[in-house]
């Protein structure tokens, strides 16, 4: 399945792109989610260990299995305030 | 009230929002641009958000003070967009019936806003150089409130 994910701050920044698709299995975990996009963009190696995924408005586990139609959203640690 | 806003906070119209005759406990917290963080000089902040999930974590945060404190009433604002120093990016009002529970929930709501809230914030020195602000990966900086 071929997933759109959405980037924000610095992960946007280093990756140069508001969106970045990627190819997985159907079925496919957040943990594989993120193995992809660390080798698909290596730019972004400086944050991978401390991306968040989220899928609509909340926080994904590593577990979360993913479906093509996830509104999916991967960025930093919150800094806000 | 939750609102994400590219303008001025106008925190005096928040404060009144929250105010009520049942409300004894009024307590307002404001985060603003600070000039100084661990010896470096800021210019200025741009804040970055993720604006749907941004609101429905902080209208989470509202339901969290409304099951913790006999909450009378909230407001959470807070500024995307570029900041100059003394601005406010940040402003929560919350008002109880008895001052320590407005005391605990508006120090609950900045502190879980700052954890789980995605908005994000990049420090621009006046060296001329850039830095995001991540928790865990550089020191926290940005605003008095830290």
């Amino acid at each position: 399945m071929k997933l759109d994910v959405r980037l924000f701050a610095q992960a946007r920044e280093l990756a140069g792109a508001e969106h970045v698709s990627v190819e997985l299995p159907d079925s496919s975990t957040v943990a594989a989610l993120r193995e992809v996009l660390a080798a698909q963009f290596p730019q972004l190696a400086p944050l991978s260990p401390n991306l968040l995924i989220a899928i609509g408005t909340d926080y994904a586990s590593s577990e979360t299995v993913l479906s093509p139609d996830a509104d999916i959203a991967c960025f930093p640690p919150v800094s806000g305030g | 009230m939750i609102e994400l806003t590219r303008d001025t906070i106008d925190y005096t119209t928040l404060t009144e929002s929250v105010r009520s005759d049942q409300a004894g406990a009024v307590v307002l917290f404001l985060g603003t641009v600070r000039e100084m963080t661990a010896g470096r000089q800021t210019a200025a902040l741009d804040y970055d958000a993720y604006p749907e999930m941004a609101l429905a974590k902080l209208a989470e945060l509202e339901t969290e003070a409304r099951d913790r404190w006999p909450v009378i009433e909230v407001a959470m604002i807070h500024r995307i967009g570029h900041l100059e120093l003394g601005e406010v990016s940040v402003a929560v009002a919350v008002s109880t019936p008895h001052r320590p529970d407005a005391f605990e929930a508006a120090r609950h709501l900045i502190d879980r806003l700052k954890e789980i809230v995605p908005i994000w914030k990049k420090e621009n020195f006046t060296d001329g150089t850039t830095e995001w602000v991540h928790p865990g990966t550089t020191p926290e900086s940005g605003e008095t409130g830290n």
